[in-house]
């Protein structure tokens, strides 16, 4: 691990620090749109030392979150049925549908099983002939090749009861959305690292031409975000806007052809519901009607049932950049980790979470 | 015994009962106590106070790098008697066995068991054996409960932490639990990962031998690990604790898999591992005294009791910053232990 050591040195990140106070000469707001970025800032004591007029906004790339009640009640509902048993990352676990979570859904006898990646919900079809596995997809341009390829070996292999319910989301074109709102006032992005080594920092392009955003790729180490956060702020001030890539071990400007082509092979660009954001044309996949024999949603007839957002759940304003935890009336109340309404309390990259668990006032 | 297995008559009470308890438990656990086999142990009395402990154990799966739930059982309640400074005296052992438990597998367990005790010093004294069918349990459920005695003049609890007393670790972080969730992940991670179950009673004598009055608090950060023994402690004692996140011993190959995992190692469980809170000046001796153990080698002064931040845990991070350090909380962890 020493070289993750590397970026998390004392004596390395005092001069950047430094020199992070140097380069914010003017007030300015930066969403990180990563939920792994809001975690790592919290986690390293960032917020706690970052130079006064730069504030910075947690945005909607926690994959938990902003996947819909609906599409949550639907899950739900799935693992439900007779003769199905599901696979998930363990994040989804507890988040509350409209009636109950999938925890409580296994508690009372359905099957789920908790996957570190989707080759394992693949390997569990095949020892489990009996049962149709669906693996419930949820996650950005980081988790989907991962998919694609669990699809395509599953395909070689003609694993016949190996199923993919995909809420698979892009983020470029959520972020459009997003940035045309205008409560949502900000200066610069903080783009996602781990999405960005597949979509590439190219991707972010359109953004900063079109709403005049500063844009730099960073990395998840102390060293990463002061260097995004110094660069940013050196855009902002000297009001040269354009993509950066402080990520260069991880990122390319074209991302990773490979993964990128398998995607298509597998996905096609579909509408998809966001908590908090709504239905977004072009902002999700759906597989291909070539591989249709793996798409739970064709083959288990799924439609989505209507669902509402948890009463007084602020969930939605807070992915959106236009409010924090602190305004929400039930947080740290009604919703705790232990007791969460909202799935931004639930996932180890929300929000609400990373306020709960380290942003809690140092000197109360 | 190869190729047989625990039926549910085994835990009838009758013929195979006795023949179980004969072949496998008086094997290899039997002591003059036990041996009478009568409905309880009839101990003789011992000087000090009393302390008296239970801890069940449930740890999936049940052999494991570094140890099984057999040590674990004898282990973990010796461990709990040692952090309030008793002399661990004997142990009972419940077993519930699942219908179709391999009985070599119960003998490997039993036979840790008799290794455990053996080499801690301590006897089972009384146990009981119940068998549930198929299904109705994981293969092998088992509480051990503990009794100890405590010498007069020792008082170890929370409530005895001080502002300025100055926390140490025995050695490093998430040992067992990383180990145990790996395991269940069916990850394979470089290096060798091993649980650190062991007992801690002897490290916990010396030290109370050498600075018998300086030793405020110990605690066996398990479940909940470090992170979460620590916010029972500030909670308790209504000072703060700030540690410095530097100063946390971790091995490499733990840091690797808990980057892999998303996990930290303070949320992670500890079997072989107690917080020693000692009055600060002391403290320089009682790390030395916790290293010459065979326990405590890789042992670190992690931090100090602050007043001001009643009940909350502060840690400093290596760029300058400082977090609060919440229980765990609401994440799904495995059965660890």
């Amino acid at each position: 691990m020493k070289h993750l050591d590397e970026y998390r040195d004392r004596e390395l990140a005092a001069p950047l620090v430094a020199e992070l106070r140097r380069a914010v000469s003017k007030p300015l707001r930066v969403m990180e749109v990563c939920g792994s970025h809001t975690m790592a800032i919290f986690r390293n004591g960032l917020r706690s030392i970052l130079p006064t007029g730069l504030e910075l906004v947690s945005g909607p790339g926690c994959p938990v979150c902003v996947t819909s009640a609906s599409h949550m009640d639907a899950f739900i509902a799935i693992a439900g049925r007779p003769g199905v048993r599901v696979a998930i990352f363990g994040d989804l676990f507890r988040v509350p549908g409209s009636h109950g979570s999938l925890a409580e859904a296994g508690s009372k006898g359905a099957k789920i099983d908790i996957v570190y990646s989707p080759m394992d919900a693949l390997e569990l079809a095949v020892a489990n002939p009996g049962d149709l596995l669906v693996f419930l997809g949820v996650g950005f341009e980081t988790t989907t090749p991962g998919i694609a390829a669990t699809i395509l070996a599953a395909h070689h292999r003609r694993v016949d009861n190996f199923l993919v319910f995909s809420t698979q989301k892009t983020m470029p074109a959520a972020m459009e959305t997003l940035l045309s709102d205008p409560q949502l006032k900000i200066d610069g992005l903080l783009c996602p690292g781990h999405v960005s080594s597949i979509i590439g920092a190219a991707a972010w392009q359109p953004l900063a031409d079109n709403y005049r955003l500063a844009c730099v790729v960073a990395g998840f180490e102390t060293a990463d975000l002061l260097k995004g956060l110094t660069l940013l702020a050196r855009q902002v001030a000297n009001d040269s806007i354009k993509v950066e890539n402080a990520y260069p071990r991880a990122v390319s400007w074209e991302g990773n052809p490979r993964a990128q082509a398998m995607v298509a092979e597998i996905f096609e660009p579909a509408d998809m519901d966001w908590r908090g954001l709504g239905r977004i044309p072009l902002s999700g996949l759906k597989i291909r009607e070539q591989y249709a024999h793996f798409d739970a949603l064709s083959r288990l007839a799924i439609t989505l049932p209507e669902a509402e957002e948890p009463k007084g759940c602020l969930c939605g304003d807070i992915l959106k950049g236009i409010s924090t935890p602190r305004h929400c009336p039930l947080f740290a109340g009604r919703c705790t980790p232990a007791t969460p309404v909202g799935p931004c309390m639930v996932s180890s990259e929300g929000t609400c979470a990373a306020y709960y668990k380290y942003g809690q006032d140092l000197e109360s | 015994m190869t190729g047989k297995t625990i039926q549910l008559d085994h835990g009838s009470g009758g013929l195979a009962s006795q023949q179980l308890i004969a072949e496998v438990f008086l094997k290899h656990l039997d002591n003059p106590t036990l041996h009478s086999l009568e409905d309880s142990a009839v101990l003789a009395n011992q000087p000090g106070r009393l302390a008296f402990t239970t801890d069940s154990y449930v740890v999936d799966p049940i052999f494991f790098p570094g140890g099984d739930i057999g040590k674990l059982a004898v282990h973990g309640t010796i461990n709990d008697l040692a952090m309030r400074g008793a002399r661990p005296y004997c142990l009972s052992l419940g077993l519930i066995l699942e219908e179709g438990l391999e009985l070599d597998e119960l003998e490997k367990v039993i036979i840790s068991i008799s290794e455990a005790c053996r080499e801690a010093g301590v006897a089972i004294v009384t146990g009981d054996t119940k068998v549930v069918p198929r299904g109705k349990a994981d293969k092998i459920f088992i509480n051990t409960s503990g009794i100890g005695f405590i010498d007069d003049h020792i008082d170890i609890s929370a409530k005895n932490a001080k502002k300025g007393d100055i926390v140490i670790l025995s050695g490093t972080m998430g040992d067992h639990g990383i180990t145990i969730m790996t395991r269940q992940a069916g990850i394979a991670v470089e290096g060798k990962l091993a649980s650190d179950t062991m007992p801690l009673h002897r490290l916990v004598a010396t030290l109370l031998k050498e600075i018998p009055g300086s030793v405020h608090v110990l605690r066996d950060p398990t479940r909940g690990g470090v992170a979460t023994t620590l916010n029972e402690v500030a909670g308790n004692c209504g000072l703060g604790i700030e540690l410095r996140e530097e100063s946390l011993p971790v091995r490499p190959e733990v840091r690797a898999a808990c980057e892999l995992l998303g996990l930290e190692p303070l949320y992670l469980a500890n079997e072989g591992k107690c917080l020693v809170i000692v009055a600060a000046e002391e403290a320089t001796r009682a790390l030395q005294i916790i290293r010459g153990c065979q326990e405590g080698r890789e042992a670190a002064i992690i931090g100090e009791l602050v007043a001001g931040k009643p009940g909350r845990v502060i840690i400093n991070t290596p760029v300058g910053g400082a977090r609060v350090v919440t229980p765990l909380h609401g994440i799904p962890l495995p059965r660890i232990c």
